[in-house]
């Protein structure tokens, strides 16, 4: 017996490990996006972004402060100062004054330069630059240094991202774009199949098999077909590529999966409920109102989270319905992929953009994870 | 107008008039048309009953009609049918087609949407059931899940920036940034390689990401078929010695596999219309061309309405055995 809970326990060892491994192959790639958003370009051009996180090591070539700072101290004619801009923690392991030797002088050692003067450098980047005639010219002494820098990360790019008065790099516009894009698209669609919903699920008339035998087949009818035929008809009948056609579209486009969880929710519902209140005189308009809509609540919600999700993320539909050739009316995901055109190489910009665009989709996911997945299972175990 | 303005004023508008309609075409109907008083009252209530479930149902057919039978049905006369310059068109047969046949750019995006479909729902339906078995007992399997359903809430577009990172490459020699080129380069010892630029394996490149977002999607819906199974079956199969394996493969599974087509079927739907990462991270160069993508090739880069309907159709084609499926089956349901 021992024998069999010895393997147990290992069994139950090697799921919690998969698991755990599993778990961060799947998160890896979006830390790294996040992580390398809070860098400089020349740290993540320089470095991988999972070595943020840890002191690195580097190479610098720094300088002393001009001659015109020096001193008199006695005989010698001295500079002082520190080789890192206030606030920064370096350390120093090695350094040197030529590009040949630049790790030749350990901290604290003095550097013997002939006519330039005599350098110590100390660990934290202090140095003593002294020499018995007055420093000339105008730029200070180069000095080559290993510097080990703890993890430094920075808003720059979100407030270049988000504040910058370049348009092409600016999500600014482009994220309330997407806001007003998305909010009218979700809530238009929730109305009308609501009300469609009820009747199918509720009320009797020739043809209801039929209705809902449709509505499962445009379920998964592409939408790729519908996007010339439809530009064409804005294009024809005024509406001409904007937010109405958008709105639009993604109302058609999100019908049919809003009856469809709506109607199979809405069918669950007691029946007694709704015959009580038909005997007491109520409309089918009062029940709609009154009853039927505060108890689907659930299902409401789950519709909501997936068309904000899918609205918010969408490209093809901005592209064919929304974006003229002005560009004033881009989204985030259009923006972001002109971006990987433009500044393919700039990754704190993409990292930064991508993010600013996910942050809202993450947020709702996270907060609304349970309506997500109820919504989920009434869509696709039935 | 400011455009966030603009969005208000159109929520308002657009759920008044919702709300303006429903109500007032309720109450038009009870007061007016058909009141259930005097006279005919009993006849008035039958009348008014069978016109009802109309108005509650005609702006949602009205939208399913325009947007979405019409197109097709636009799309299909389309696809046979030539833009003549200055306007109008004319019939042609099946000349786009045979033009689309010719073309060795279609067979491409054919090819490679096979492998999607071959690879992608197939992947990750394995993935989420390992996962979901996994985590089914563990205490912290809650957090697990929803970490790994995560990539369901971001974008295909942020997804392909996410992942460029991880194939970025940088010369040989100098630090690689990209995971991918980090490993290969440190652990293995090989030259960085641009991953997205090889023709053939690119495609599994692209098809991780989807696998990546659609993981979560099977986790979630076949976590939950697996907590549905009765204990007892397990039991009884634990009792008569079958060991963890036998009781997932043998006993679980099978009785899941309802649940396990409708998630492939479903992962199936999202691949052929597979665009937007496509789109964005390498745009069909390298031999990456899928049929959605070069659906919009053609109709906004070479403006050939034609051909472009008539990939369009060939997407068609390929859900319409599941379209009658899912069709069928809702209708055994319902009886």
């Amino acid at each position: 017996m021992s024998n069999i809970a010895g393997t147990k326990s290992s069994l139950t060892w090697a799921v919690h490990l998969s698991v755990v491994v599993l778990v961060a192959l799947w998160l890896f790639p979006t830390v790294g996006l996040f992580v390398s958003s809070f860098r400089t370009a020349d740290q993540i051009a320089t470095s991988g972004w999972w070595k943020a996180l840890f002191p690195q090591e580097q190479n610098e070539v720094l300088r002393t402060a001009e001659p015109g700072t020096q001193v008199q101290e006695g005989p010698l004619y001295v500079i002082e100062g520190n080789l890192f801009d206030a606030g920064a923690e370096s350390e120093i392991s090695a350094w040197g004054t030529s590009s040949r030797e630049i790790s030749a002088y350990a901290p604290g050692e003095t550097a013997d330069m002939g006519e330039d003067g005599r350098l110590t450098v100390e660990a934290d980047g202090s140095y003593r630059l002294e020499n018995d005639v007055a420093f000339e010219g105008r730029r200070g002494e180069r000095v080559f240094v290993t510097a080990t820098a703890p993890p430094e990360f920075t808003l720059d790019n979100y407030r270049q991202v988000l504040l910058s008065e370049d348009a092409t790099d600016s999500m600014a516009k482009a994220f309330f774009n997407t806001l007003t894009v998305t909010i009218p698209a979700t809530v238009i669609p929730i109305l009308i199949a609501a009300f469609a919903a009820y009747a199918l699920a509720w009320m009797d008339f020739p043809g209801r098999a039929l209705l809902i035998a449709a509505v499962v087949g445009l379920l998964v009818v592409p939408l790729q077909l519908a996007l010339i035929p439809l530009l064409k008809l804005h294009l024809g009948i005024g509406i001409g590529k904007g937010y109405l056609g958008v709105w639009l579209a993604h109302t058609g486009f999100g019908l049919p999966l809003a009856i469809y969880l709506l109607r199979n929710y809405m069918v669950g519902l007691p029946r007694d409920i709704i015959e009580n209140a038909r005997v007491d005189g109520a409309s089918d308009f009062q029940i709609f109102v009154k009853i039927i809509l505060p108890l689907s609540f659930p299902a409401l919600a789950s519709f909501a989270i997936f068309q904000f999700l899918w609205t918010w993320n969408d490209l093809l539909v901005a592209l064919v319905f929304l974006i003229d050739a002005t560009g004033e009316t881009t989204v985030m995901t259009r923006q972001i992929v002109e971006l990987l055109g433009t500044r393919g190489g700039n990754w704190e910009i993409l990292a930064t953009a991508a993010f600013v665009s996910i942050a809202v989709p993450l947020a709702v996911f996270f907060a609304m994870q349970k309506y997500l997945v109820r919504g989920m299972l009434a869509g696709s175990v039935k | 107008m400011h455009p966030a303005l603009q969005g208000m004023l159109t929520i308002a508008i657009g759920v008044g008039a919702c709300i303006t309609y429903f109500w007032g075409s309720n109450q038009f109907l009870d007061k007016v048309l058909y009141p259930p008083k005097g006279p005919n009252a009993g006849r008035n209530i039958n009348r008014a009953n069978m016109i009802r479930p109309w108005l509650f149902l005609f702006p949602a057919i009205f939208a399913l009609s325009l947007y979405l039978a019409y197109p097709v049905v636009e799309t299909l006369r389309l696809s046979v049918t030539q833009r003549i310059p200055g306007g109008g068109s004319e019939f042609v047969g099946l000349d786009n087609y045979k033009q689309m046949f010719g073309e060795s750019k279609f067979w491409e995006a054919m090819r490679n949407n096979m492998l999607w479909l071959i690879v992608v729902p197939a992947v990750s339906t394995a993935m989420g059931l390992l996962v979901a078995q996994l985590t089914d007992r563990i205490r912290w399997g809650a957090i697990a899940k929803s970490l790994i359903f995560m990539p369901m809430a971001i974008s295909f577009v942020g997804a392909a920036v996410i992942w460029k990172l991880v194939y970025d490459a940088r010369p040989p020699g100098t630090e690689q940034i990209g995971v991918l080129n980090a490993i290969y380069v440190g652990l293995m010892g090989g030259e960085p390689q641009q991953w997205l630029t090889i023709p053939f394996w690119n495609n599994f490149f692209l098809m991780i990401v989807l696998i990546w977002i659609q993981t979560g999607f099977a986790m979630v819906i076949l976590s939950a078929a697996l907590r549905g199974i009765p204990e007892e079956t397990v039991e009884a199969a634990i009792i008569d010695g079958a060991n963890p394996f036998q009781v997932f493969f043998k006993i679980k599974v099978p009785q899941i596999m309802g649940t396990i087509v409708v998630v492939w079927t479903t992962i199936t739907i999202v691949v052929l219309k597979i665009f937007d990462i496509v789109f964005a991270m390498t745009n069909g160069q390298w031999e990456t061309q899928v049929l959605a993508n070069y659906m919009y090739d053609k109709l906004f880069r070479s403006n050939d309405w034609g051909v472009g309907s008539a990939s369009a159709m060939v997407i068609m084609l390929l859900v319409t055995p599941i379209l009658v499926w899912n069709v069928y089956n809702a209708r055994k349901e319902m009886r």
